[in-house]
C-alpha cells in the first residue's frame, strides 16, 4: 500500500516493451510498404529543390549579387540595406562559405514556397470555420512544441536520410506561424468592409480575394517572415539528417572542435537570417502603407 | 395609391441562441428588458410594419439601440429576420436563394455606411467602381460611370488617392459615389452622415437632396438626429426599443406626437421651419375670406410669418399653385401652433 504513494502506478514493464515493439514494428512495416510510394510523391519537390540549388550554385557570384541587390531594393526601397547586404555577402564569399550558403538559401526558398502553398489555404480554411480552427490549433501547438529531434525519427524511418526528409522537417517546424497569422489576419478584417462587400453583392470568393486577403496581407506577411526565420533555424538541425548547407560545417565543427570554422559558419547563418528578415520586414511594412491605417 | 416600393410586414428580429422559442414570449407581450433578463435574448425589432413609397425619402429615426440599423439591414437582408416579410417590387426578399439575393443586391440596392466602410487598399476610383467590378462589368464602361459620380460628389482630382488620405467628409462622398455608381433604385443610408462634422454634414445633406431631385431614388435614411430627419425625410418613422412608435410626414409627427418618447424628441424643434401652410389649414367651410391674406399651401410658416406680423390680417386663405383657394387658417390657430 505504501508503494502506491511513493511510486507511480506504472504500466508493467513487459506490457510497455510489447507496446513499443508493436508500434515500432507496425511503423517499420508501413515504412517498408509505402516508403517508395512516398518518395515518389515527393519527387517533384526534390526536383524543385535541386533545381534551385544548382541554379544558385551555378550562377556566377557577380550576377547573384546584382539580383540580390535588385531584390533587396525592390523589397525595402533602402540603399542602406542594399549596401549592408552586399558587404554581408562579401564576407560570406571571402571566407569560402559561398556554396554552402547557396545550398541553404535554396532549401529555405523551397521550404518557404511549400509552407505558403500549404499554409495559406489552411489558414484561410481555419478563418472560415470555428470548427476547423478548433481542430487545427492543437495540431499547430504540437508542431511548435514537439522537439524537432523527435519528429525527425519517424521521417528518417520513412524516407531515410537526405534532402526531402530534411525539407519536410523544416516545413513542419516553420509552417505554424504562417497558418496562425493567416487565420488571425483574416479574422481581424474590419467587419464593416465585409458587410459593404456583402451589400454590393460580392460572392464568397470575391470577398476573399477583394477584401479579406488584401486587408490581411500585412499580417500574413508577418507570418511569412516568421516562417523564413524558423526555417533558417531548422535548416541547421536538419543538417543532422543530411541536408547540405551551412548546418553541416557547424555540425562537423562541434564533433571536431573546430572553433574558428564553427564561428564563421555560425556568423554566415546569422547574416542570411538578418538579411532575409530585414528585407521581408521592410517589404511587409511597405505593403501596409495604405492598408493598415484605420479609417476615421 | 400605388403599391409601395418596399413593404415591410410583421417583421421580428430576436438576437440570441434560440430566437424561435423567444419569439413565443415576445408574441405574448414580453418586453425588451424582461426578455433579456429572463430569457437571455435581445429583442431587435418587434412587429414592424412599414410601406415605403417609390421615389420618396423614408427616414427611420431612433436613439442608439432602438433597432434602426437592424431594420435597414433587413431590407437587403444583411440580417436574417426571425419572422415577417420584406417585399420589394412585389418580390419577397426573404425567400430569395443565395444567388437571387446576390443579384438583387447588385441590381436593386446600394448602401452607404456610417463609418464609410471603404476598402483602404483601393483608390477612390477603385472603391467607387467596386460594385460594378464584382459584377464583372466591362472595366472601361464601369470607369466612365464611376468618374461621372466622382465628379458629381465633388471629388474630381482625387481618383487615385487612397481613402486614408481623405477627410471624413470626403470619404463619405466616396461612399456615396460608390452607392450611386451601382445604380440601384433603392439607396440605403445607415447613419450615413452621423460621423461627420456639423458643417460637412449639412453639405452632405444638401448634396443628397440635390441628387434626389434629379435621380428620384427610393431612399431609406437612418439617423438619430431629428433636425436631419426633418430636413431630409418625406416621411419619418420613429423607433424605440425595436418598436415603431409613430410613422408619418414630418409635420404630422411634430403636431401630433403619439407617445411621450416622440413628444420628448420633437419638443425643441422650430416648428415654423418644418410645417407648411397646408399641414395646418382647415377646410374651406364658408368662412369669410374677403379680408384674408393669401398664402401658398407649400410655404413653410417661417416664410410667411413676417408678412403676417406686418400686415396683421385676421385670417389666411391658403391657395394652391394656381391660386385656387384650398384652405383656411386663422391667425389665432397659427399662433397657437407656434406657441405649443
Amino acid at each position: 500500500m505504501s508503494n502506491f504513494f511513493t511510486e507511480f502506478p506504472e504500466m508493467p514493464k513487459a506490457t510497455y516493451r510489447a507496446m513499443k515493439k508493436a508500434i515500432d514494428a507496425g511503423y517499420k512495416d508501413f515504412a517498408r510498404e509505402w516508403g517508395d510510394t512516398i518518395d515518389a510523391i515527393f519527387n517533384p519537390l526534390l526536383k524543385l529543390l535541386v533545381f534551385f540549388e544548382d541554379l544558385l550554385i551555378a550562377t556566377p557570384w557577380p550576377i547573384f549579387m546584382i539580383v540580390l541587390m535588385a531584390l533587396t531594393y525592390w523589397g525595402s526601397r533602402s540603399i542602406k540595406l542594399c549596401v549592408s547586404t552586399f558587404l554581408a555577402f562579401v564576407f560570406i564569399g571571402y571566407f569560402q562559405m559561398w556554396e554552402e550558403t547557396m545550398s541553404t538559401i535554396a532549401i529555405i526558398l523551397t521550404s518557404v514556397i511549400m509552407a505558403v502553398v500549404i499554409g495559406l489555404p489552411t489558414g484561410i480554411a481555419m478563418s472560415r470555420s470555428d470548427r476547423t480552427e478548433k481542430i487545427v490549433t492543437p495540431i499547430l501547438d504540437v508542431m511548435q512544441t514537439m522537439p524537432p529531434f523527435v519528429y525527425l525519427i519517424p521521417i528518417v524511418m520513412l524516407m531515410g536520410i537526405g534532402k526531402i526528409p530534411g525539407l519536410i522537417s523544416v516545413v513542419i517546424y516553420a509552417i505554424p506561424p504562417l497558418i496562425r497569422l493567416t487565420n488571425l489576419g483574416i479574422r481581424e478584417v474590419d467587419q464593416e468592409a465585409l458587410e459593404a462587400a456583402d451589400a454590393f453583392g460580392a460572392t464568397k470568393r470575391q470577398k476573399l480575394f477583394e477584401v479579406q486577403l488584401p486587408l490581411a496581407l500585412p499580417t500574413i506577411f508577418a507570418g511569412i517572415n516568421q516562417t523564413i526565420m524558423m526555417a533558417l533555424a531548422m535548416v541547421i538541425i536538419a543538417s543532422m539528417i543530411g541536408v547540405k548547407g551551412l548546418g553541416q560545417p557547424v555540425l562537423q565543427s562541434i564533433y571536431n572542435q573546430y572553433f574558428t570554422k564553427g564561428v564563421l559558419y555560425g556568423l554566415a547563418i546569422v547574416i542570411v537570417a538578418i538579411v532575409f528578415d530585414r528585407v521581408s520586414q521592410s517589404y511587409g511594412k511597405r505593403i501596409q502603407k495604405h492598408r493598415s491605417g484605420k479609417l476615421i | 395609391m400605388p403599391e409601395a416600393k418596399i413593404k415591410i410586414k410583421n417583421l421580428y428580429k430576436i438576437f440570441g441562441k434560440n430566437p424561435t422559442s423567444a419569439m413565443e414570449h415576445v408574441k405574448n407581450g414580453v418586453g425588451k428588458d424582461e426578455l433579456l433578463e429572463k430569457h437571455n435574448h435581445v429583442l431587435g425589432l418587434k412587429d414592424i410594419n412599414l410601406d415605403i413609397e417609390e421615389k420618396s425619402i423614408q427616414v427611420v429615426m431612433g436613439l442608439s439601440g432602438s433597432g434602426k440599423s437592424t431594420l435597414i439591414r433587413h431590407i437587403n437582408r444583411l440580417i436574417e429576420p426571425t419572422d415577417g416579410s420584406v417585399t420589394i417590387d412585389g418580390a419577397e426578399v426573404l425567400k430569395m436563394n443565395e444567388e437571387e439575393l446576390r443579384n438583387f443586391r447588385r441590381s436593386k440596392t446600394a448602401m452607404v455606411f456610417q463609418r464609410f466602410a471603404l476598402l483602404p487598399h483601393k483608390t477612390v476610383l477603385q472603391n467607387t467602381i467596386f460594385g460594378l467590378h464584382i459584377q464583372n462589368i466591362n472595366e472601361e464602361e464601369a470607369k466612365k460611370k464611376a468618374l461621372r459620380w466622382i465628379e458629381r460628389v465633388g471629388l474630381s482630382g482625387y481618383e487615385d488617392k487612397y481613402p486614408q488620405h481623405l477627410s471624413g467628409g470626403m470619404q463619405q462622398r466616396v461612399g456615396l459615389a460608390r452607392a450611386l455608381t451601382n445604380d440601384g433604385d433603392i439607396l440605403l443610408m445607415d447613419e450615413a452622415f452621423s460621423a461627420l462634422d456639423p458643417l460637412i454634414r449639412k453639405d452632405m445633406q444638401d448634396i443628397l437632396l440635390e441628387l434626389q431631385d434629379e435621380l428620384h431614388k427610393t431612399v431609406v435614411f437612418i439617423t438619430h438626429d431629428l433636425d436631419e430627419a426633418l430636413k431630409i425625410g418625406d416621411r419619418i418613422a420613429i423607433l424605440k426599443d425595436g418598436i415603431m412608435d409613430q410613422e408619418g410626414i414630418p409635420a404630422e409627427i411634430l403636431l401630433n406626437p403619439q407617445t411621450k418618447y416622440v413628444k420628448d424628441f420633437v419638443e425643441d424643434v422650430n416648428r415654423a421651419r418644418v410645417i407648411k401652410a397646408k399641414h395646418i389649414m382647415d377646410k374651406l367651410n364658408g368662412q369669410d375670406i374677403s379680408k384674408a391674406m393669401p398664402v401658398n399651401q407649400d410655404e413653410f410658416i417661417d416664410r410667411f410669418i413676417d408678412k403676417v406680423i406686418s400686415e396683421k390680417p385676421e385670417d389666411l386663405v391658403i391657395q394652391d399653385r394656381d391660386k385656387n383657394n384650398v384652405g383656411f387658417l386663422s391667425t389665432k390657430k397659427l399662433s397657437e401652433i407656434l406657441k405649443r
